[in-house]
Parts: C-alpha cells; structure tokens; sequence
C-alpha cells in the first residue's frame, strides 16, 4: 500500500485531481481510496487531501499520517505547511517548481527522501491559460508512481470527469497538460 | 420504461454517497422525498439527477425540512408506495418526532443515515450521537463499514422492512466523510437481479384502497397504547430473524455474507474490539499489525445490526474466542452514565449470558476526530493491562487533546 498526502490551495483542484487517482487505479482493478481532509474551505486555504492505493483491499478509514509520496501542488506552500511532517527519509517528493531537485533541497534543508520537481504552474498558464496546477501534478505523480496506474487510463478518467463539464478545447488542453509533465517531471 | 444501466457485476470508484444514491436508483422507489442537510445534500443531488434524467420512476418531493421529509414518507408509505429518504446528524434530530410515527404505524420506510455530530458547537463531521439519539424510536438500525456495504445494506432494508413478520422502518448509517464523501472500490450488482432480489412491493392494509378501507394513525388512549407498543417490541425481536434470513438470501445472490455482527480473527483472540462503523476497518488493518510484529492476538466484533441488538451473536463470538478482557468503542456520548450506548449494550449482552469480561470503554471520534492506527493501539495497550488485572480508568477517550 502507497500513502499520499497532496497540500494544495482551496480552488487549486487538488481534491479532484486526487479522486481522478483513486478513480484510474480502482478502474485498473486495483484498490485505492482518495480522502479529503474536509474543512471549512476557503479558496487560497491551504488544504490537504489524501489518497491510498493498493493491490489489496484497503481497510483503514483515518487520515494518512505517514505518508510515502507527498504532492505539492503550490510552490508558495513550502514556505508556510510543514510538508515534510510524518516522511522519514525513504519518501518521496513531488513538487510543483522551476527549480531543479538540488535546488529545491538545498533551500529548504531536506536530507533523505527522493525528490521530483516539475514546473506544473508553467505547463497550467501554457496549456491551460490559468494556474490550475492540479492536473499537470497528477501527470507528474503518476509517473512517480510507475507501474501502479498507466497514464492512458488517467487520461480516460479525466475525459469521464471533464467531458460533460469542459469544452472540447480545454478538455484538450486538460490532457496535453497531464501529459506533459508526465514527461517534464525530473529526478535528482 | 426506466433504461437499464448496469447489466453486470461491475467494480467502480464511488463515494459512500454515490454508492447510496445508485442503489437508491436501482431500488427505483415510489417517493423520495428529502431535505438536503451535509454530508448527505450530495446524495439527493446525485438521486435528483437520476430522477431529472429519467433513470428513475420515482415521485421526487424537496421539502422544506426533514420533518416534513419523514412525513412525506409516512403518508407514501401510508398509502402503499415504497418510500425512501436520507439524513444527517441535526437532520435525523430535527426528524425525531415522525420516526417513531414511521415505526408506531409500521411503515416500511427506509433511510440512509450519514452518521455526523450533533450542535452545539457546530460541526458536520462523521460521528455517530446523531443515529443514538433515534436509538428509541422504533427503527431497526444497520451500520455500514464502509461504501459498498452501505450499498448493500440499502438492498436488504426493503426486504426486512416489508416482511410481514416486522413491518417496520429501517435506517442505514455510514460515517460522515471518512465514508460518505471519500472514494473507494464499490462492488455494483446488475440492475435486474437488484430488481429481482428486493422484488414486488409488499403492500400490507394500504390508505389508498377504497374497497378495504382502514384507518391510518388513530388515537391511543390508556386502554389500547400500551398494546401497540408491545406489538412493536414482538416486531423487532421478529426482525432479528428476517434480518438474518435476508443476509442468507443476499449471500446465496451475490456470494456476499451479511450476518448481524461481522467478526475478524476472533477465535484465538486474547483481546476483543467491538466497534460500529467504518473505525472497525481501521481496527483490522491494526490487529494484522500487532499479530504479524507482536504476536499480540487480538480480534474484532464489528456491529452490523444494532436494533434490534444482537446479544447471542456477540456473546457466542466473544465465547468462541480466548478473551481476556474486551474493548468497548463508542463514537457517541451518554453523558451522565457509564460508557457509551454500545457499551451498556454490551454489558447487558454478558449479563444476560451470565459471563463477564472486564470491559474498557472508549469514546472515539466525536465531531470528525481521527481515530488512527496508534490509536487503535493504545486501547489495546489499555485492554491488555485490564486483562492483566491492572487499574485502567472507567472511560477512555481516544485522541483527546488534554
């Protein structure tokens, strides 16, 4: 079983972005559950959402507390959440920045762990003309996440998702975004 | 001619509460008439699209209220239909006077209930004092692990209520949140062998038939009240036999068990749990913990039928095993007396079999609060040390800030 923990802004997408998880891995006949940490919501808060995936039926109904990935989904957000908070050092870090991993542990002192970044707030205002991150993170943690969920089945539930809400061009633009940091994502 | 949607076994990501509206929807009732309160508003958003888009033959009524929610139902029920609703915390309270109107007139309404905390302070999160404050009203009362079995609960309820032998209403809780609004693997079984399994509509002395006229909801006084209720006590003990033969007939159907009570490595069990709800899955993933690192063999007794109350399944679990002493876990309060609701069942239970354990009693979760692993383990922690004849106080909240 894999725990991940996304800190993100209210109106950022993360909760959605986190069902589409659960959803693509429950539809490639695994299991997995996707848990916002439901509270008074305010757009710009920040706010933590969960997800556990696994070969085997999940039992636990609590929140994650030691989580093996973390998602940050808004770069401001290193400065002022605890992101590392119950990782030890075999975790892992996806991070939404212009920075390179090195850079990234460099400033924010992070020993251990194994950290990604992508520039998903690029790929959202190019593709998406709009800082919507939560897709672009998702492409990129579901390369992260290797065998467990294949992108093309990410890209389908995005369709069922999107495709009665979106327009046919930010649908699109939705899929080129998850695709592309899917490929920009980079490690260490 | 409403269309056929799910034409086999199919597994799918759902929330508690799709969970509940698709078997709502597969149900197909006569009335659904409900008043949205969190975290149960997106369950009715989910069945009112189902009913906007034809998927459903059902009377659809938004009323201004769940009081007038549940008297929707009574008059539906009342007059034949099969009629269904869904709650929540201060919106079952606010119900409380018509559900035992419901159970008193024997109408076989059935109910989600998105188990959530009751005012003041306020708050909308998962918590089961909203469920225990109905406990005396008069309805059977069944309590769902997780999404799927909240499902399959629904899928019995009708069958249970509408037997002749109980004729009465039945409320299926879920934990709000952690179950009504997070997404997990849902098993959905095919339309038509939903269809099959809940089958006609027992209709038993309807308001509508004119031919048979009867009279709905008379007056009671001092020379007949206490016959009826009498009768309600005899319906519920009735239940606890229909409540097992429809789990027989689920499991022969959809190769599923549902039994009263749901134990988990009980027969060698040093140390017992006994919880309802969705921490019951948690408590599971901590007992493979403690026996595969420790060797600490401890099992659980999860509640599935909570009224009528099963004291022989649980007193026979508890004898079946080794226990030492047993964990009592309450996600409700019962200020002014000792444990919480399930723990004086429970007492009674070994009363009434004439073999007492040392019991522990928790109160977890209110208002939303975390019950996690380390949690679990710390009451176990609390249990052993009772087994082992230590002091351990009377009550012990889990995961309070003190």
């Amino acid at each position: 079983m894999i725990e991940i923990r996304w800190h993100a802004r209210g109106g950022q997408g993360a909760v959605t972005a986190s069902k589409i998880l659960a959803s693509s891995v429950i539809r490639e006949g695994k299991y997995a559950q996707s848990n916002p940490d439901y509270g008074a919501e305010r757009s710009g808060a920040p706010l933590r959402t969960y997800n556990r995936v696994s070969e085997k039926p999940i039992t636990l109904h609590c929140m994650v507390l030691n989580p093996d990935i973390v998602v940050v989904v808004d770069p401001t957000l290193l400065k002022t959440v605890p992101f590392l908070e119950g990782t030890d050092e075999n975790a892992i870090l996806v991070i939404n920045t212009n920075k390179t991993p090195a850079e990234v542990r460099e400033k924010y002192k992070i020993e251990g762990r194994k950290i990604y970044t992508v520039d998903a707030t690029k790929i959202a205002m190019e593709e998406l003309k709009r800082p919507l991150m939560n897709v672009p993170m998702l492409g990129a943690l579901v390369k992260v996440l290797g065998d467990i969920v294949k992108i093309e089945t990410v890209e389908e539930d995005l369709k069922k998702t999107f495709g009665k809400k979106l327009s046919e061009n930010a649908l699109n633009a939705n899929i080129r975004a998850l695709h592309r940091a899917y490929k920009e994502v980079t490690a260490e | 001619m409403r269309p056929e949607l799910i034409k086999e076994i199919t597994y799918v990501p759902y929330s508690g509460n799709m969970a509940a509206a698709e078997a709502m929807r597969q149900i197909n009732p006569d009335v659904v008439a409900a008043y949205p309160i969190t975290p149960q508003t997106e369950l009715m958003q989910f069945f009112a699209d189902f009913v906007a888009n034809g998927l459903v033959d059902t009377e659809y009524i938004p009323v201004e209220s769940e009081h007038s929610a549940m008297s929707a139902c009574v008059g539906a029920a009342a007059s034949g239909a099969r009629a269904m609703t869904a709650t929540a915390g201060p919106g079952l309270a606010y119900m409380w006077e018509v559900l035992g109107i419901a159970s008193g007139m024997r109408l076989p309404i059935v109910m989600t209930v998105v188990n959530r905390a009751l005012s003041a302070p306020i708050n909308i999160h998962g918590d089961q004092s909203d469920a225990m404050g109905a406990r005396d009203q008069g309805w059977i009362m069944l309590f769902s692990e997780n999404a799927e079995e909240q499902y399959d609960n629904l899928i019995q309820a009708f069958k249970i209520a509408e037997d002749e032998r109980t004729r009465l209403p039945v409320m299926v809780g879920m934990d709000g949140f952690v179950i009504s609004h997070s997404i997990e693997r849902v098993r959905l079984l095919p339309d038509k062998a939903v269809e099959e399994f809940i089958g006609e509509t027992k209709v038993m002395y309807p308001l509508l038939d004119v031919e048979n006229p009867v009279t709905h909801g008379p007056v009671a006084m001092t020379d007949s009240y206490m016959e009826f209720k009498r009768q309600q006590r005899e319906a519920m003990m009735e239940a606890y036999k229909v409540i097992r033969e429809v789990g027989q007939q689920f499991e022969e159907a959809f190769g599923k068990k549902y039994e009263h009570i749901e134990t988990y490595k009980i027969d060698d069990a040093d140390y017992v749990l006994i919880i309802i709800g969705s921490t019951a899955g948690t408590a599971k993933f901590v007992i493979d913990k403690l026996r595969e690192e420790k060797g600490i063999k401890v099992g659980l007794i999860k509640i599935r039928t909570y009224r009528p109350f099963p004291y022989y399944d649980v007193m026979d679990a508890l004898e079946s095993s080794n226990c030492k002493a047993v964990g009592v876990f309450d996600r409700a309060e019962t200020f002014g007396a000792v444990g919480g609701p399930l723990y004086s069942d429970v007492a009674t239970a070994m009363h009434l079999r004439g073999k007492l354990y040392p019991i522990v009693s928790f109160i977890y979760g209110l208002g939303g609060r975390d019950t996690n692993v380390h949690h679990i383990e710390e009451a176990i922690d609390k249990v052993m040390q009772k087994a082992a004849g230590k002091e351990v106080p009377l009550i012990n909240y889990l995961n309070l800030k003190e």
